[in-house]
C-alpha cells in the first residue's frame, strides 16, 4: 500500500506576495527514485516552490504530502527528519567548521544524538566513519579537516550536497547544485547526483539545458508560477510553447 | 577511485587531537596554585578572579559557542548570589548545598527566560537580555525587605567547607574553594564543547539558517545551553556571596553584565580559556590601575579593548594560538 504512494506530492499549491502570484496551483508528483528537473525562466518561482515544499515558506493554499503523509504545516526541521532535504542555490554552510565536523553535525542531528552533552564527540565512531565515507564519495576526503571558508567554491558546492546526503533523504531538492561552477566541473557534480542511491527521489533546478536533458528522466516547466508542462525530455524539447517562453529566449537547443 | 590512505588525515585521530588536554592547560592549572605560596596578599583578588572567570566561562558557552549575544547575564550571577545569601540567612550556612541550590534556582529562571531568548535575534536579543537584567535589578532594589536594597544583604554566615575548612581572613579557603569550582566548571564546559552537542552549538553560531535544513531542533539546543550557562553563572554568584559574606545590588548590575562581555572579548570568545585569560587581564588591570587612578581607570580598559578588537579580532588568547599554529 505504502509503496504505491509517490515520494512527494503537491496539490494545488498557491502563494502570493501581495498581488503578485508567485506560485499558482502547482500540482505534481515525484515518484520514488525519480530524477526530475525543474526548469523555467528567471522569476518563474522555482526557488519559491522549493521553499514552499521544504517549509521555509508557508503556502496560502494547497497541500504537500511526503510518502502520502501531509506535511503542509510541519516545520522545516520535522520535514527533514521525515526525509525531505534540500540544498541551497547560494552556499549555506558553516564557514568555521571543517567538512568532517559539518557532516558529522548533520549525522548527529539525524540520529538525534546532537543534544548529548555528556558524551564526547570522538565516541560517535560509527557516525564519524559515515561522515568520512560521504566526504570520500564526494571527493572531499582530502580537505575534510580544513575550515570550510578556506575551500574553493566548487568544493563548497559539493559540501552543500554532502550535508544534504548526511540527512539520509528520501526526497532531495537541489536548487541549482552547479550554480557558479565552471561547465566541466558541473558535469562531475552531476555525475555524483546520477550516482545517488536509486531509491532517492531527486528534483533539481538547473539552467544548463545539456545537463537537464542528459540527467533528467522527466522535466517540469514552470512559467509565472504555474506548471506549463510536465513531460519527458523529448516532448519538452519539441514543445513550441516551451521554445517560445524559455528555450527560444536562451538560444539553446 | 583509490584512496591515498597515508596522505589523508584519519578523522578519528584529528577529532581526538582537538579535544585533548594541552600542555598549556596543564601549565595553567599548576600556575593557578601559585597564589597559595607566592602572592598570599593577593589571595582575595585571586578568588575574585576565579569567581569572575567562572562567570565569564558561563557567558562564553552561550556567546562564544552558540553565538547568543547577551548583555544581561549578571541577572543569573545576582540571582545565585542572593539565593546563596538568603539560604544562609535562613539558617543554612553549609556552602556546597547552598551553592547547588543557588545554581539550580538561577538555572530555573534561565530555563524560563530561554523560551523568549530563542525567539529573538540580533539587536532584539541583546535588548531582551538587557531588559531581563534591568528588571531583576529593580526588583531586587524594590524588595528591600528581602534583599536589603541598596544597603546589600547583611548577616550572611557561611559554615566551613565540608565542615573542615573555615573561611579565613587571608583567603586561603576562599581561593581554594573558588578555584576548585572554576576547575569543575571548566572540566564540565570542556566536556560540553567537545560533545556532539557542542558541535551543534557551533553550527548554530556559524549558520543558524542551515540548522533546520539539516533537521536540527536548534531552539531546543539553545534552551539547553542557556539553562546550563545560567546554572553556572548562578554558582559563580553564590561563590561570591559565600566568600565575602555579603551580597550587594551590583551583582545584578548592567555594569557586571557588560564587564564580563569585555573580559570575554579581551581573552577571545569560543575557547573557554579565553574567558579565563580575559578575566585575569581585566581584574589585574583594574586592581593596578585603580590604585594609581581610582577615577579614570576605565579609560585604560577602553583603550585596551579597542587595541585588542582592532589588532587581535580573535582576542588575546586567540591571537596567541594563531601565532603558535603559524610557527608549527
Amino acid at each position: 500500500m505504502e509503496t504505491q504512494q509517490p515520494a512527494l506530492r503537491t496539490e494545488a499549491l498557491c502563494k502570493s506576495f501581495g498581488s503578485l502570484k508567485v506560485t499558482r496551483d502547482v500540482t505534481f508528483e515525484l515518484p520514488r527514485g525519480a530524477r526530475y528537473a525543474l526548469i523555467g525562466p528567471n522569476g518563474a518561482g522555482k526557488t519559491t516552490l522549493i521553499n514552499l515544499i521544504t517549509g521555509e515558506m508557508r503556502p496560502d493554499s494547497g497541500r504537500i504530502l511526503l510518502d502520502g503523509r501531509e506535511v503542509t504545516q510541519a516545520p522545516t526541521m520535522a520535514r527533514v527528519r521525515q526525509g525531505l532535504t534540500r540544498t541551497f542555490q547560494i552556499n549555506t554552510l558553516f564557514p568555521d567548521l571543517t567538512p568532517i565536523e559539518a557532516v558529522l553535525l548533520a549525522i548527529c542531528e539525524r540520529d538525534r544524538a546532537a543534544g548529548q552533552f555528556w558524551r564526547s564527540l570522538t565516541s560517535h565512531r560509527v557516525a564519524i566513519d559515515e561522515s568520512f565515507e560521504i566526504l570520500t564519495r564526494l571527493r572531499l576526503a582530502e580537505v575534510a579537516t580544513r575550515p570550510t571558508r578556506t575551500l574553493p567554491y566548487g568544493q563548497q558546492r559539493l559540501l552543500e550536497m554532502a550535508l544534504a546526503l548526511a540527512t539520509k533523504p528520501k526526497v532531495l531538492l537541489l536548487d541549482e547544485p552547479a550554480a557558479g561552477v565552471p561547465k566541466d566541473e558541473s558535469a562531475a557534480l552531476f555525475s555524483v547526483i546520477a550516482a545517488l542511491p536509486g531509491d532517492i527521489a531527486v528534483l533539481f533546478i538547473e539552467h544548463d539545458m545539456d545537463i537537464v536533458f542528459s540527467f533528467a528522466s522527466r522535466i517540469i516547466v514552470l512559467v509565472s508560477g504555474g506548471v506549463l508542462l510536465e513531460a519527458e525530455p523529448a516532448v519538452v524539447r519539441g514543445d513550441p510553447r516551451v521554445r517560445e517562453v524559455y528555450l527560444g529566449k536562451v538560444g539553446h537547443v | 577511485m583509490t584512496v591515498e590512505a597515508p596522505t589523508l588525515a584519519d578523522p578519528h585521530d584529528w577529532l581526538r587531537r582537538r579535544s585533548r588536554w594541552s600542555v598549556f592547560e596543564i601549565a595553567f592549572w599548576v600556575a593557578s596554585l601559585l597564589p597559595f605560596f607566592l602572592f598570599q596578599t593577593y589571595l582575595p583578588l585571586a578568588s575574585q578572579i576565579a569567581i569572575t572567570a567562572l562567570f565569564a566561562v558561563s557567558v562564553d558557552l552561550v556567546l562564544g559557542y552558540a553565538g547568543v549575544v547577551t548583555l544581561g547575564h549578571a541577572m543569573f550571577f545576582g540571582l545565585g548570589a542572593y539565593s546563596a545569601g538568603l539560604i544562609s540567612k535562613a539558617g543554612w550556612g553549609e556552602p556546597l548545598t547552598g551553592l547547588i541550590i543557588a545554581g539550580l534556582f538561577a538555572g530555573l529562571v534561565g530555563y524560563i527566560a530561554s523560551f523568549i531568548i530563542v525567539r529573538v535575534q540580533h539587536l532584539a536579543l541583546i535588548m531582551i537580555t538587557l531588559g531581563f537584567c534591568l528588571l531583576t535589578y529593580e526588583l531586587a532594589n524594590s524588595m528591600s525587605w528581602l534583599t536589603g536594597g541598596t544597603d546589600g544583604l547583611q548577616g550572611v554566615e557561611t559554615w566551613p567547607i565540608l565542615g573542615v575548612f573555615r573561611f579565613d581572613l587571608w583567603g586561603y579557603a576562599a581561593y581554594g574553594y573558588a578555584l576548585a569550582a572554576l576547575f569543575l566548571g571548566l572540566v564540565l564546559s570542556r566536556r560540553i564543547v567537545h560533545s556532539s552537542f557542542g558541535l551543534s552549538l557551533r553550527g548554530i553560531r556559524e549558520n543558524v539558517r542551515r540548522m533546520p535544513a539539516i533537521g536540527s531542533d536548534y531552539r531546543g539546543h539553545l534552551q539547553k545551553i542557556y539553562t546550563i550557562s545560567a546554572v553556572m553563572a548562578g554558582c559563580a554568584g553564590a561563590l561570591l556571596t559565600q566568600t565575602t559574606d555579603t551580597v550587594s545590588l551590583d551583582t545584578l548590575s548592567f555594569q557586571r553584565s557588560a564587564d564580563v562581555v569585555v573580559m570575554l572579548v579581551l581573552g577571545g570568545t569560543g575557547r573557554l580559556y579565553g574567558a579565563v585569560v580575559g578575566t585575569i587581564i581585566f581584574m589585574v588591570a583594574r586592581d593596578q590601575l585603580s590604585d594609581m587612578n581610582p577615577q579614570y581607570w576605565y579609560f585604560w580598559i577602553g583603550l585596551l579593548l579597542m587595541v585588542v578588537v582592532l589588532l587581535m579580532p580573535r582576542g588575546i588568547l586567540g591571537s596567541l594560538a594563531q601565532l603558535a599554529r603559524r610557527r608549527d
